[in-house]
């Protein structure tokens, strides 16, 4: 397993874009599950809803886990991800 | 005549009939179904036409509202196939034998609920989301055709909130404005006013009622009103607004983004004046060119002591990063005479106009003068800042002010706090004394900036508190525009800058004069920009330069 931690800096928090792109984007992770938690709460980011009901805030810390595939790969692209949009 | 109050969330005024939206249908079928796999399949050809949908959707928001309005539907067509909710669906199908209406809306109710129950409001209002794509689904499955508005003239729609499907089918062309009873600013109903230029109002509550379907409706976006049945006075005033600010519209679309010169060429810089970091909007929204009084008060007056550096940091910061690098001229803490803060605990004097305020106060205790500086200087770091102290009357003040700048400097430099090294530092020009010395005071600052209200009190010796003074209190008398022109030549000479940041930098009928003067910029309130623009565009500086000067400074 390959995980970080990501301190968001957008305004809005997780929304409903960004959410979505990722979604997207994680569809394409074959072998890679990857999860996002916040305070406890873990969800996979393929599910938009879940997501966004994590309720995520600018200024929160969030863990982002990358399991099995070629984590290592995913996990920068996910990392990236984060960088450029939240 | 009835008043409903709401909560304005797109300016404007607009007047018609109030029609109820109405949509396609109530209840949702609830039934055993035999053969659940063609019930699965069903669901599955409905989930695709929403995403089909969706997609001419969001092209068209593309083009009526831009890229951003169109992501809200792309984020939908995402929505419409999000893992739990799909989940849920084929649970309530494939294990309950439930017909798929009634699952879609089960699951969309179950995920709406939990974000309805989000503290955070940009969260709790994605429950109107998840319902507009169930009500979608559930509208193809049902075989209903979505229409538009039934009326032959243009309305003014109520709703309880509108969907943002709702919203982008509407025909734009029959609606003159929104009025619900639910919603919030994040809405889509105010987005999508705001973004279209209608104006909105929610919020309304049980004040919004069916029976006043029909009734002839004025609604006024800015204040957050609708009055129904207006009286003839009422109506007669916001139909003046309203075409005060179609003029300001159309004035906008025809000057922003364009210069301020002259037909012969002659430049001039258009600022604003705010109080609050609040007041950054409408500056940028008037296409302000930069902001040439900050007064700094406010943050003094909002608090019962002293503000801490870290406070004022932060509204310093704000305002210099919202306004993305154009210049911010803040002044430095300018109370006394007419602004009195308790906290201060100042003397009370027979005349405190005379007395001890501005930069008096700040030289006599540099304590807090400091805290303010080192809050400025910080916030530097994020924008393009300059400083200007207020109340000058001698080149001693600002030298002691500016050693203090330097002292500042030197600590932050010893901290490890980052500051800009190009903050220019200037002096308002109010008192006769720094108009008339100003040769000397061009030498020891970076800009000038007059305070023509100070400037005419002190010269006309005329209280301007003091409304009976009338006749006698008159800022177009030769004596302080001969000052503001002398002022504006011993800061050419020097080869710095002069504006002019009081009431009259706005007053059209001095527009010209303050053009031939040569003064380089004009500070005022967001919402004289533009029709100061338009002035200066009209100008034809070499045909009236020499006339006016003459006149000015002729016997």
């Amino acid at each position: 397993m390959k995980s970080f931690e990501y301190t968001i800096t957008d305004p809005v928090g997780i929304h409903a874009r960004p959410a979505g792109i990722l979604a997207k984007k994680a569809k394409e992770f074959a072998g890679s599950t990857v999860t996002i938690e916040k305070g406890g709460k873990a969800e996979n980011v393929l599910k938009l809803m879940g997501v966004m009901k994590l309720g995520v805030k600018q200024g929160d810390v969030v863990t982002i886990r990358v399991e099995g595939g070629d984590e290592e790969a995913v996990a920068a692209q996910v990392e990236e991800f984060f960088k450029e949009n939240l | 005549m009835i008043t409903i109050k709401g909560k304005g969330v797109s300016a404007g005024v607009a007047a018609g009939p109030l029609y109820f939206y109405q949509r396609a249908s109530g209840s949702i079928p609830r039934y055993q179904v035999e053969d659940r796999g063609t019930e699965w399949e069903r669901f599955k050809a409905a989930q695709a036409k929403a995403i089909e949908q969706l997609g001419v959707l969001a092209e068209k928001a593309r083009e009526e509202a831009g890229d951003d309005a169109a992501m809200l539907f792309e984020t939908h067509q995402m929505m419409c196939e999000d893992m739990d909710y799909e989940e849920a669906i084929q649970n309530a199908i494939a294990d309950e034998g439930l017909n798929a209406e009634a699952a879609v809306f089960d699951s969309g109710e179950f995920q709406a609920e939990a974000f309805a129950a989000m503290e955070d409001e940009y969260f709790s209002a994605r429950a109107a989301d998840v319902r507009d794509i169930s009500r979608r689904i559930i509208g193809i499955l049902a075989g209903v055709v979505e229409g538009g508005i039934d009326s032959d003239v243009p309305v003014v729609l109520a709703a309880d909130d509108l969907a943002p499907s709702e919203t982008v089918q509407l025909d734009k062309s029959k609606i003159l404005g929104f009025v619900t009873s639910g919603g919030s600013g994040s809405s889509h109903t105010a987005i999508l006013a705001r973004t279209m230029g209608i104006p909105a109002i929610i919020g309304a509550g049980d004040q919004l009622r069916e029976e006043y379907a029909g009734k002839e409706v004025v609604i006024d976006g800015g204040e957050g009103v609708a009055i129904l049945d207006a009286d003839e006075e009422t109506y007669a005033k916001l139909m003046k607004k309203k075409e005060e600010l179609r003029k300001r519209q159309e004035l906008l679309g025809q000057l922003k983004g364009k210069p301020n010169v002259t037909k012969d060429g002659h430049e001039i810089r258009i600022y604003c004046n705010i109080g609050d970091p609040k007041d950054v909007p409408p500056v940028l929204e008037n296409d302000g060119g930069g902001i040439g009084l900050f007064r700094s008060e406010f943050l003094y007056l909002n608090c019962d002591d002293y503000p801490t550096e870290d406070y004022q940091f932060e509204a310093y910061k704000k305002v210099l990063s919202d306004m993305g690098g154009k210049e911010v001229v803040i002044r430095t803490l300018d109370i006394g005479a007419d602004k009195m803060i308790e906290y201060f605990h100042l003397p009370e004097e027979e005349n405190p106009a005379l007395g001890n305020r501005a930069l008096r106060i700040c030289l006599n205790r540099p304590e807090i003068f400091r805290t303010q500086l080192r809050a400025l200087y910080r916030a530097s770091a994020y924008g393009r800042l300059s400083i200007m102290f207020p109340m000058v009357t001698a080149v001693w003040e600002v030298e002691e002010a500016k050693k203090m700048c330097e002292q500042v400097k030197a600590e932050l430099d010893a901290e490890g706090i980052p500051y800009s090294d190009h903050v220019d530092v200037g002096i308002m020009i109010e008192t006769p004394a720094a108009a008339v010395i100003s040769d000397r005071l061009a030498k020891v600052v970076d800009f000038f900036s007059i305070g023509t209200n100070d400037l005419t009190q002190y010269t006309l010796a005329c209280d301007r508190q003091n409304n009976d003074l009338g006749r006698f209190f008159n800022p177009h008398h030769p004596a302080v525009l001969r000052l503001i022109k002398l002022v504006a030549e011993n800061a050419h000479k020097e080869g710095i800058w002069c504006g002019i940041c009081g009431e009259l930098g706005a007053d059209l009928e001095l527009t010209e004069t303050f053009l031939s003067i040569g003064v380089d910029e004009l500070s005022v309130s967001p919402r004289a920009v533009l029709p100061l623009r338009q002035k200066v565009r009209e100008t034809e500086l070499g045909a009236v330069k020499q006339k006016l000067i003459d006149e000015l400074m002729g016997d």
